[in-house]
């Protein structure tokens, strides 16, 4: 049955829902309205019903759903089969997956079996049409879906489509997207999928499966003071843990500065870091450099200080103060201490 | 128990200095413009691979599939001490996706035989895509583990790794054979072998531009270089449709300059009063409070 839908790949970590999944059905939403085709959810797991609610408030019209003992942990082969088959049956046009280490795992296996195009880690997705010069020839294309990505070590972004395969796939970083406004009258229909899967595919155990909280949680704050090698050293950040305490936001970091041992990974932004949207972006000794902006130009303010005033991040801040962090910090942490009375 | 083990690894152009002058009009990457490099994990997916054959012994290929040029990776592959090489190498593999790359890659590694692990890089620095290892898996029908950074156990039959979540770590245990993708964090490569080096440093692809004679290379004298193995498509028996641009689904549209955009953008003078308006104007708009 060719369905022609537009549907998300719905991850489930630590039985919940992660939040890239839902960030992404609220982008396969405007992508399904935009062709007027339905929004669907593919769900894999041993009580997929716990979910559906909230899927279906995430702007989902249809659930796909998958019970077997097989799917309570994520492992490659039995999650590979039974998405493989529901796609196979359903012939969706879109498919959008987490970029998480399992949607990685997953989606690459997916379209090789299905033969079909798959690009990672998109920071954009639209809807348009293309055409395609072949030996004097010219093919057109309506209604493709542009996977837009940065390439390259960062340093371009890059327009992908795959015209003449379906379903066309991609994966999207989580915090890349923002989740939609949850609508709590929205359901829809539910699709029970029996789960065909053969002895031989269980092949993976999960004997154990460690948590290890982060030092911060980047995605989920309003305001972050980021540094970066400009601040000097390990002792010198407490500076911006300060400042950041005063704002009530968090500290981010450039990866030059997680490199050099002033904090740890946990706080990388940017392209192999972590991807997010603050309100207030404070960059302190941040150049600026293209992979550290890839993960926090959708800021919704950015503050740079640095001492070059041709430093790249001032292309891109609000609020430019060129001066020496060692001095203008301090002063920032007084002035709002002093106005907050 | 010798393993059997298959080690993918990459050439890839040094993505720290790339622009769109290094683009092709149809979207793909001039190499030849661009320093290259052995990429970063296939190096700690080789050491994986040595420190297997170190404490239980194994037979290591490096497989690589790319230009002539590609040589340079598996000539250093073998300073590092992996027992042979193959490079897969043809114009009608050029512009491959990944899809149609893990194609060429998983007919290779048939053509191979038998083997206990594949091992490579969870993902290269230059499309940074980590699905060439999964998308070889499934042509081969064969189980994975991906992110590894740590191989516990292994056995005839089984192994046991710890593989990098989004929340911590999990440790799988899987049958044999499997394809194992290895991160950066699993180890710090060691450096090459100098022995190993100064028998390898000539090393050739018959492929690569070199002055020998053919005479000289069909000869036994001791001192010839060792030649590289080196495939085409047709060695592999690999439909051309599935090869290269022809095999890959994915197409490149459009290459752009980023562009940097800012709404309002203001200098903030460096003084009290400067910070004073700054502060005042975040309070007002309830950014800060
Ligand atoms: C494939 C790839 C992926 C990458 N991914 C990321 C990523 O995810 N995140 C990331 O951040 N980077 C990433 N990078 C690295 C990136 O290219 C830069 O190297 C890095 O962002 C630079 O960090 P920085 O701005 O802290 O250091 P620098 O570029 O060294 O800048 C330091 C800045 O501090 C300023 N400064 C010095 N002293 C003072 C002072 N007293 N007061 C005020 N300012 C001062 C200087 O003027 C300078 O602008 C990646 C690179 C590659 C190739």
């Amino acid at each position: 049955m060719n369905s022609n839908e537009v549907w998300t790949y719905i991850e489930i970590q630590n039985g919940k829902i992660a939040d890239v999944s839902l960030e992404l059905l609220g982008k396969a939403q405007d992508l399904a309205k935009k062709l007027s085709v339905k929004c669907g959810a593919i769900l894999l797991g041993t009580n997929p019903q716990n979910h559906y609610k909230n899927i279906f408030e995430h702007g989902a019209d249809i659930i796909y759903s998958a019970e077997h003992f097989a799917l309570e942990n994520y492992t490659s082969l039995p999650f590979t089969k039974v998405v493989c088959d529901i796609i196979e049956e359903y012939q969706p046009q879109i498919v959008l997956y987490g970029a998480t280490v399992n949607g990685r795992d997953l989606a690459p296996r997916i379209a090789s079996k299905l033969k079909v195009g798959l690009t990672a880690d998109c920071t954009e997705l639209q809807i348009g049409d293309y055409e395609k010069k072949k030996k004097g020839e010219v093919k057109k294309y309506e209604n493709i879906l542009y996977q837009i990505r940065p390439a390259f070590g960062g340093n371009i972004i890059a327009t992908i489509v795959s015209p003449n395969h379906r379903p066309q796939m991609a994966t999207v970083r989580p915090g890349v997207m923002k989740i939609n406004k949850t609508d709590k009258t929205n359901s829809g229909k539910v699709v029970n999928i029996q789960a065909n899967i053969s002895e031989e595919l269980i092949l993976s155990e999960i004997i154990k499966t460690i948590q290890i909280e982060k030092s911060v949680n980047l995605n989920s704050a309003s305001i972050i003071v980021a540094g970066g090698v400009g601040v000097g050293s390990k002792d010198n950040f407490e500076k911006l843990h300060e400042l950041a305490k005063t704002l009530g936001g968090v500290v981010g970091a450039s990866r030059a500065a997680v490199d050099a041992g002033y904090i740890n990974s946990d706080h990388q932004i940017g392209q192999t870091g972590i991807t997010v949207q603050p309100k207030l972006y404070i960059a302190v000794g941040i150049s600026g450099q293209i992979q550290h902006i890839a993960g926090m130009s959708n800021s919704n303010r950015i503050i740079a200080i640095n001492t070059d005033k041709d430093a790249p991040i001032f292309q891109i801040a609000n609020y430019r103060i060129v001066g020496d962090l060692n001095k203008v910090v301090p002063q920032l942490i007084e002035t709002f201490k002093k106005l907050k009375k | 128990m010798s393993y059997k083990i298959i080690v993918l690894v990459k050439q890839v152009p040094d993505t720290k200095n790339i622009t769109v002058d290094a683009m092709k009009p149809d979207g793909t990457v001039n190499r030849s413009a661009l320093p290259t490099i052995f990429n970063p994990e296939d190096l700690n997916a080789l050491e994986e691979a040595l420190k297997i054959k170190d404490k239980y012994g194994a037979k290591i290929t490096a497989l690589t599939m790319g230009p002539p040029n590609a040589s340079e990776v598996l000539r250093k592959s073998l300073f590092y001490g992996v027992d042979d090489v193959i490079l897969l190498s043809d114009r009608k593999f050029a512009a491959a996706d990944t899809l149609a790359t893990s194609y060429a890659l998983s007919l290779a590694i048939k053509k191979i035989g038998e083997f206990d692990l594949i091992i490579g890089g969870t993902q290269a620095i230059d499309g940074d895509t980590a699905q060439v290892g999964p998308q070889t898996a499934e042509k081969l029908h064969i189980n994975q583990i991906t992110f590894v950074d740590k191989i516990q156990k292994l056995s005839d039959r089984e192994i046991v790794a710890n593989r990098t979540t989004d929340y911590g770590y999990e440790t799988v245990k899987a049958k044999l054979p499997i394809l194992l993708t290895i991160t950066a964090e699993a180890n710090t490569p060691r450096p090459f072998s100098v022995k190993k080096t100064l028998t390898y440093k000539n090393a050739i692809s018959l492929i690569e531009k070199h002055d020998y004679d053919e005479e000289y290379l069909q000869s036994n004298n001791p001192n010839k270089p060792f030649i590289i193995t080196t495939w085409n498509h047709e060695d592999i028996g690999a439909e051309i449709e599935q090869c290269g641009l022809n095999g890959s689904p994915t197409q490149v549209k459009q290459i752009e300059n980023i562009v940097l955009e800012v709404g309002e953008s203001k200098e903030i003078d460096n003084s009290e009063d400067g910070f004073k308006l700054l502060i005042s104007e975040l309070f007002s708009e309830h950014i800060i409070g």
